[in-house]
């Protein structure tokens, strides 16, 4: 009786907003495919925040704005979407090296820029000089530091290292043999820049004038998003099929995921989260679709606290975390275990490299007993609050109380911006959570800013302070390597070594959803955990 | 009264000063270090950090800070986000959103709430005074996010009357996140407006007011009502700021780019600049709208009277 009441107060409000409706008319737009080129269409995407920072490529490193910038910029190489290696889709027709030190660029011919002025040699270098030149304040500068000449302190217009040699020439000479040089020269930082971008950067920072398989129509509106089109002129092979796209913003997944499924949205990005993941499958059928990506979640121990000096303490954490239990229990599949510190998109992971991240609580008890590790003070564990890490970080503690007989207690009340900072001076006090992305499709992308000495805070995030001789002559002799399996070879090879000191212990890696309405096909996630390949979707006419 | 006015806006000033300096000083204190938030998992360059800490003025103590800004103030620029973009163009660009949303919100709180409110308070120990009671109770008891989705999800998905999300649609896409951020404020001002009238309806003037054979309705239309309202006003005047301010949530759900959402985001991150911006335009709403509230009180009662 009182449920009918209630209901019939909730219709008699809802009534009187739809009288409000009526007085107040309004345009029933429709939106979302609309007819576009012959062969064309409009298709919407959705991005979850405002870009970071202006829509810059040298400045956009994370998945949202790189979402966009990858539509507006092709840098010199492409990678192969299945195989992930590298492919000469780029504005590179070849990079050349004798000695993985200095590397000579060739650009193809016929390239522009969507204002029509050409692609040069120094459209890439003296976009490269602005980017590692710190007074400009990049977020990418630091992918700039193997190159001669680069100062990560001070500022500098130019770096030695980079010489024109005709307009379709360059060279690039590192500090140090880098055979994976080519690899990174298709991530954002080393796109191509026009001269309108120096003349004007903020302006540019709006409304890019890119290389790419697609151009920007409007200007970036924070909080809205920004409408693109084909760009016909587009020199590359991968040309987009879709006549357009409109990147819209929308902030909560809840309400995007409804905007897919009511038909508003056409192509849902996310990684999709847990409460979800049990629905959409079913609900969207082959609409759905997911990958395997790239981003590494894992807990680096505190190496500068005598508690966590001892490997068998580490090895012993780790056995004693069931990591298949938390990826289905506490994320429904959306995240994979990880026994490894390479990545499954990435060629040279290992299914099964970590023999210490395989569960067994009783080798883990017996391990934690030889150590004679004081299982009566507490671990804290650490983790950055408001990030969603709660949950699965308790998990990890649980399965400590109840695997090694450690109690433990929940340290997530800091945000990233306390919370990088006590990692650098050397805070934690015990296993902290850290997370890490592919800017490049390297094992050394994962080794390097991870586990070496050029990884150190703040250059990289080595927060454990792990380093290890024999991980730096390993890493440096195959980023010297004349071919790439003897390279990958060697990453292996070094990281076999940190998953058996484990400064860190490997949770697990990311697995990206999506879905997609009935008005698009071919949709597919890249090797960039969250980002679509656009120039394949199909708008069905 | 224009006087009055006059005075009570001149007032604003102080208030605007320390409220922003008291804001800045808030975000200022907020541990730890705002750039190394924005780049996240992500390590930067030393140059780069020590670039962009000049560039925001995060090296200086809060002093120095708030002068250069107050200092920018006078000269119209309200300062740059971390991204780059200027404080003034996002307060532009997300104000008329939030107002729009305020708005509709604070008609559709009146006009339910003063009807439900009268009904209630005319008939009280009614079938439909309870209805209301229970009706309220239950609208302020719903947290806005679980009202806001299941409206979404049945009016915008199942049955789509409502456009799911975005302001595409005009005024019309404000409707449905309008009653959602309406609901708990209407069942207020139904019960302030209901206990108000039934407490009226116990004064003298209204049994002289009936006795000298006035018809039910002047006894409560021009008498015990607009008595009533005072209490009504001061809640309405002083909630469209609230409104203002309080809609996070909402925003987030209809995915309207307003300010409540951009204040969220900034303190997050720590920009001062936007944070002090944009809260301080809204106290100054907040002002603006009491006063408005103030000035209606004269309209209501006679006996009130401004010089």
């Amino acid at each position: 009786m009182r449920r009918s009441r209630v209901a019939s107060v909730v219709a008699l409000g809802v009534a009187s907003a739809l009288v409000l409706a009526a007085c107040g008319g309004g345009g029933g737009s429709s939106e979302g495919g609309g007819a576009g080129a012959p062969g064309g269409g409009t298709f919407s995407l959705n991005i979850n925040s405002d870009p970071e920072n202006p829509l810059v490529p040298g400045n956009t490193t994370e998945s949202e704005g790189s979402q966009v910038i990858r539509a507006l910029f092709t840098p010199l190489v492409t990678y192969n979407n299945e195989t992930v290696e590298i492919e000469y889709g780029g504005v590179a027709e070849s990079i050349e090296t004798e000695d993985n030190v200095t590397f000579t660029v060739t650009l193809k011919d016929g390239w522009t820029f969507h204002d029509g002025s050409p692609i040069t040699s120094s459209s890439f270098v003296d976009a490269w000089n602005y980017t590692a030149n710190v007074e400009n304040a990049q977020g990418g500068a630091y992918f700039f530091s193997k190159v001669v000449g680069y100062d990560g302190e001070n500022p500098k217009p130019a770096m030695e290292g980079l010489q024109v040699v005709d307009d379709r020439t360059f060279t690039v000479q590192l500090s140090a043999p880098f055979s994976q040089f080519p690899l990174m020269t298709g991530y954002n930082p080393f796109s191509p820049l026009p001269e309108a971008f120096f003349a004007d950067p903020d302006a540019f920072g709006r409304k890019p004038i890119g290389n790419g398989p697609f151009k920007a129509d409007t200007e970036y509106v924070p909080g809205q998003g920004i409408t693109l089109s084909r760009f016909e002129e587009y020199a590359g092979d991968d040309k987009a099929q879709a006549g357009g796209i409109d990147v819209r913003l929308i902030s909560d997944v809840n309400t995007a995921y409804n905007e897919l499924i009511g038909g508003n949205l056409d192509v849902f990005r996310y990684q999709v989260p847990p409460e979800l993941a049990t629905i959409a499958p079913d609900e969207l059928g082959d609409r759905f679709f997911e990958r395997e990506a790239s981003s590494f979640t894992f807990m680096g121990f505190p190496l500068y606290d005598p508690r966590f000096q001892d490997p068998r303490v580490r090895q012993a954490f780790s056995m004693a975390v069931d990591r298949p239990a938390i990826t289905e229990a506490i994320f429904s599949g959306t995240r994979t275990p990880a026994y490894d510190i390479i990545p499954p998109t990435i060629d040279g992971h290992r299914p099964d490299a970590c023999q210490f991240c395989q569960y067994d609580p009783a080798r883990a008890q017996q391990l934690l007993a030889e150590s004679g590790f004081d299982t009566s003070q507490p671990v804290e564990l650490w983790f950055n609050s408001g990030a969603g890490h709660d949950a699965w970080v308790q998990a990890v503690g649980n399965q400590l109380q109840q695997n090694l007989g450690i109690t433990y207690s929940l340290r997530g009340d800091l945000d990233f911006a306390q919370y990088l900072p006590l990692a650098e001076e050397q805070g934690m006090t015990g296993p902290f959570r850290l997370g890490w992305g592919m800017d490049y499709p390297s094992p050394e992308n994962f080794l390097g800013p991870l586990f070496t000495s050029a990884g150190l805070p703040p250059a990289g995030s080595n927060y454990p302070f792990y380093s290890n001789p024999e991980v730096e002559r390993l890493v440096a002799e195959a980023n010297a390597a004349p071919t790439n399996e003897e390279a990958v070879a060697l990453y292996q090879q070094a990281g076999d070594i940190v998953l058996t000191e484990l400064p860190v212990m490997p949770i697990f890696f990311s697995v990206s959803q999506g879905g997609h309405s009935e008005n698009v096909d071919n949709v597919q996630f890249s090797p960039f955990a969250t980002d679509i390949v656009l120039t394949d979707v199909t708008v069905n006419g | 009264m224009s006087r009055y006015i006059a005075r009570r806006l001149l007032l604003a000033i102080p208030v605007l000063i320390g409220a922003s300096f008291f804001i800045f000083f808030l975000v200022y204190a907020l541990p730890g270090d705002p750039v190394r938030a924005l780049a996240g998992d992500r390590p930067l360059a030393p140059g780069v950090i020590a670039e962009l800490r000049e560039r925001y003025n995060l090296d200086d103590p809060v002093f120095v800070q708030y002068l250069k800004y107050v200092g920018g103030l006078l000269q119209g620029d309200l300062g740059i986000d971390f991204s780059g973009r200027p404080v003034s163009e996002t307060i532009a660009q997300r104000i008329p959103v939030t107002a729009q949303l305020a708005l509709t919100a604070l008609v559709i709180e009146a006009v339910i709430g003063l009807i439900a409110g009268i009904v209630a308070g005319i008939r009280r120990g009614s079938y439909l005074d309870n209805l209301v009671l229970v009706s309220t109770t239950f609208l302020v008891s719903i947290p806005v996010f679980v009202l806001g989705f299941t409206l979404q999800y049945f009016l915008g998905v199942q049955i789509p009357l409502f456009p799911i999300s975005g302001t595409n649609e005009g005024l019309y896409s404000y409707l449905l996140p309008g009653f959602v951020l309406a609901t708990a404020s209407m069942a207020y001002v139904a019960r302030l407006l209901r206990t108000s009238l039934a407490e009226n309806l116990r004064n003298d003037y209204v049994r002289t007011a009936r006795a000298k054979g006035l018809p039910e309705r002047m006894v409560i239309g021009k008498h015990t009502l607009r008595n009533s309202l005072i209490a009504v006003v001061t809640f309405i005047g002083a909630d469209f700021g609230t409104l203002m301010g309080g809609a996070i949530v909402t925003e987030g759900v209809f995915n309207l780019p307003g300010v409540g959402r951009a204040v969220f985001d900034a303190v997050r991150s720590q920009e001062g600049t936007v944070v002090v911006g944009i809260t301080t335009f809204l106290i100054f709403v907040y002002i603006f709208f009491n006063l408005v509230a103030d000035v209606l009180y004269a309209a209501l009662d006679p006996r009130i009277r401004y010089e």
